[in-house]
Order: C-alpha cells, then sequence, then structure tokens
C-alpha cells in the first residue's frame, strides 16, 4: 500500500499556467490542476467540448502544458483508442493517455464510446468531472443532474429525474479501476490516479466539481459546498478495484465515526436547491440514512 | 487536394499564461496576507501551504512566505476561506487607489 501524498511531499510542477478563462472559484481547476500532477508529463489529453476546452483556452495560446486533442463530444473515448493504437504502432510504451469529459459528455453524450472502449479493454484513464450539469453553455440539465436542482431548462420544479449513477455503470463493465473523488479532496484524487496508473484496461474515475455559477453559491465557499456533500453522505468516494469496493478518505472516516452532517446544509448552501421543500429533504436524507446503514452494516 | 498541406491547415496552440487575458481585472476583493498569523512564515519552514493546494488559478507560489501574483488572481476568496490561521483576508479593490492597481 502506498503512502498517502500530503500537502508537502505533493509535486511542485504544474501543467497549468495561470490566467485561464475558467470561472472565479471554479472547482475544475482545482481538479485539473492536482489531476495533471498526478498524470505526469508523459500524458496526452483527449477532451471533447466541455467546461475543461474552456480552461484549456483558445487559439492561439493554450493553458495546458501537455499536448491535448480537443475531440467531438460523442468520439471521446474513441479517440483514445486511436491514439492507444498510434502509440502502439510507433512502438511507445510509456506514455500514458488520458480522457477528460464533462460529466454531459460522458453520461449522456459519450457514453456509447466510453462503454465500448471499457468492454474492449483500452489502457487509458478516462477522467468524468461531474458538475451536474451542462455548465459552460449556460447551466443546463444532464443525466447526473441531482434531483430537485433548477437549471436552464428545469426552472421552475427543478429536475424531477435521479441522478445517474455513472460509476455503477462504469463498475458493471468489470473495470479494473473505478474510483470517485471530488476537487475538496485533492490529495484523494492525486493518491487514486498514480494507484491505478499501472493497472491494466480502462480506469475510471468520477470527480465532484463545485460549480459557483450553476450551483448558486459564492465563488468562495467552492470546497466547503464540495466538502458538505462528501460529509452529508449525498457522494460518496469510493474505489472499486478488481471488483472489490472500498470506500475511501472522508468516507471512510464517516463510517467509523457512524455520524453524517444534515443533507439539508448541503441544499442550504445552493441557490439551486432553493425549491425543495422540507419534505422533499427528508424524503432524500432518508434515501441517505439508508444507503449509509448499508455501509455501517458492511462495517461490522 | 490530399494531404500534402496538412501540415498548414491544422490549428495549433502554444501553451503560455494568461489565455483569459490580465485574469486579475475580474478581482472584486484583494487578498491580504498577513505574515504574523501565516504558518509557514511564523515557522519559517515547510508547512500548512494549504492556500497553495486549494488556489483553482496557481497564482500563489509554495514559497515562504506565500507570494500571491495579482495580475492573474481572480479573487475567488478561497484562500481567505481555507486558511486554517486566517491569515488571508479580502479587502474589498475599492480601497486600493488607481496607481496600486496598475
Amino acid at each position: 500500500m502506498q503512502a498517502k501524498t500530503t500537502i508537502l511531499s505533493l509535486p511542485t510542477e504544474e501543467f497549468v499556467h495561470p490566467g485561464t478563462r475558467a470561472c472565479t472559484g471554479c472547482g475544475l481547476a482545482i481538479a485539473y490542476r492536482v489531476g495533471l500532477k498526478a498524470l505526469g508529463k508523459n500524458t496526452i489529453l483527449v477532451v471533447p467540448p466541455s467546461c475543461l476546452t474552456v480552461l484549456q483556452g483558445l487559439f492561439p495560446v493554450a493553458s495546458t502544458k501537455l499536448p491535448c486533442l480537443n475531440v467531438t463530444f460523442a468520439s471521446t473515448a474513441a479517440a483514445a483508442t486511436g491514439i492507444l493504437a498510434t502509440l502502439k504502432s510507433q512502438g511507445k510504451t510509456n506514455i500514458q493517455v488520458a480522457a477528460w469529459a464533462g460529466d454531459g459528455g460522458t453520461s449522456d453524450i459519450g457514453l456509447q464510446a466510453l462503454s465500448g472502449a471499457a468492454e474492449r479493454g483500452e489502457n487509458f484513464i478516462y477522467l468524468c468531472y461531474d458538475n451536474e450539469g451542462y455548465m459552460n453553455t449556460g447551466v443546463q440539465r444532464s443525466g447526473t443532474t441531482p434531483i430537485g436542482a433548477i437549471t436552464a431548462n428545469t426552472p421552475f420544479k427543478g429536475k424531477l429525474q435521479q441522478k445517474k449513477d455513472v460509476p455503477a455503470i462504469m463498475a458493471a463493465h468489470h473495470l479494473s479501476y473505478v474510483a470517485t473523488c471530488s476537487a475538496a479532496y485533492p490529495l484523494d484524487l492525486y493518491d487514486k490516479i498514480v494507484k491505478c496508473k499501472d493497472m491494466p484496461g480502462t480506469k475510471y474515475f468520477h470527480i465532484h466539481i463545485p460549480c459557483p455559477p450553476g450551483w448558486g453559491y459564492d465563488p468562495r465557499y467552492g470546497i466547503k459546498v464540495g466538502r458538505l456533500a462528501v460529509e452529508t453522505g449525498y457522494y460518496d468516494l469510493y474505489e472499486i478495484v478488481n471488483g472489490e469496493f472500498k470506500l475511501t478518505a472522508a468516507s471512510e472516516k464517516l463510517v467509523e465515526k457512524r455520524k453524517l452532517v444534515p443533507v439539508r446544509e448541503y441544499f442550504r448552501a445552493q441557490s439551486r436547491f432553493k425549491i425543495l421543500t422540507d419534505e422533499q429533504i427528508a424524503d432524500i436524507q432518508n434515501q441517505i440514512d439508508a444507503k449509509w446503514a448499508a455501509y455501517y452494516k458492511k462495517d461490522e | 487536394m490530399g494531404t500534402r498541406n496538412y501540415k498548414r491547415k491544422t490549428s495549433h496552440s502554444e501553451n503560455g499564461p494568461g489565455d483569459g487575458g490580465r485574469t486579475g481585472s475580474w478581482r472584486v476583493e484583494r487578498p491580504i496576507l498577513d505574515k504574523s498569523l501565516c504558518i509557514p512564515c511564523k515557522r519559517n519552514k515547510e508547512a500548512c501551504f494549504i492556500c497553495w493546494l486549494f488556489c483553482p488559478e496557481i497564482v500563489i507560489s509554495r514559497t515562504i512566505p506565500p507570494k500571491i501574483d495579482l495580475e492573474y488572481c481572480k479573487g475567488c476568496g478561497i484562500c481567505a476561506e481555507e486558511c486554517p490561521t486566517k491569515a488571508i483576508i479580502m479587502v474589498d479593490e475599492a480601497e486600493f487607489s488607481k496607481e496600486d492597481k496598475e
């Protein structure tokens, strides 16, 4: 088991330049920066249209120091497969291919390409950053928008449907590594990426990203909101290594403590959940409690 | 047309800072570091650096004392919020004179 990375042992080399087009207080910028540190210098990135394309910049300036291929929405995983095939034909084996896509580009539009690549067992890391909506086009609902969230096309009642559980879909492909992370816990993200680098086949990451304009909170509370999502048990951090499920980092500690922060605090910190009634919140709280009761039972 | 002129037809960006311009002009509040409260400054050795880890814009350096690059700092205030000793406070930009801004 590798030692946990601390702030002082985190590499200081940066792969992102300052002065990006990302919004003030963007959670993605934190996760992207730490994620690239973990992936390292020998990495080729594949990015479909998403907030990350905004962050990476317009021609002729790019904010990322690594080579990056910008592709169409539906072809992220297919393009990564193509790069892998090229690297193989050129005999380059030490280069890591990483696809970074948004939640819309993963759960809605890019899912079939990703599913195909995962089934073929292509050797790359797929990182989905989940800001729970199509944020860069003006906050529209996506497959991973949670129930009750107000978006541009669910403006009055909020989204009526449940959030799509993409990590579970990917785990059903029997991948060697599936993990969920959060921008509020960047060191956990770093450790997980370093851990999975040498594993065979497709590796899938789901990263929870607080988004100030889309979620409706003051940018300075970005990390606090991300942390609340984990501490309330609303979003759990786990990894599935060869089919073996294990809670990690802050979520693992919650099981030890047997105590969750009321989910109400997470909802009331953001304006997108303002139409949720107390009954609806109580309902969601019951679902979370049931989920965690199962975790507690497993721990005993 | 073929692929002979393909090289000229691709758009390929060079990396560099300031893709979004001088993003410091987005700032409404400016982070000010109080060295007497900052943990690495007080101990005079590498410690804490939470502000460096959580800065989305990579404008806080991992040095003693931490330096903030105001040319690109967007003033989100995450550093002020996450600092365990509250050594960074956010001050309204209007309080700084015009010359100081340039």
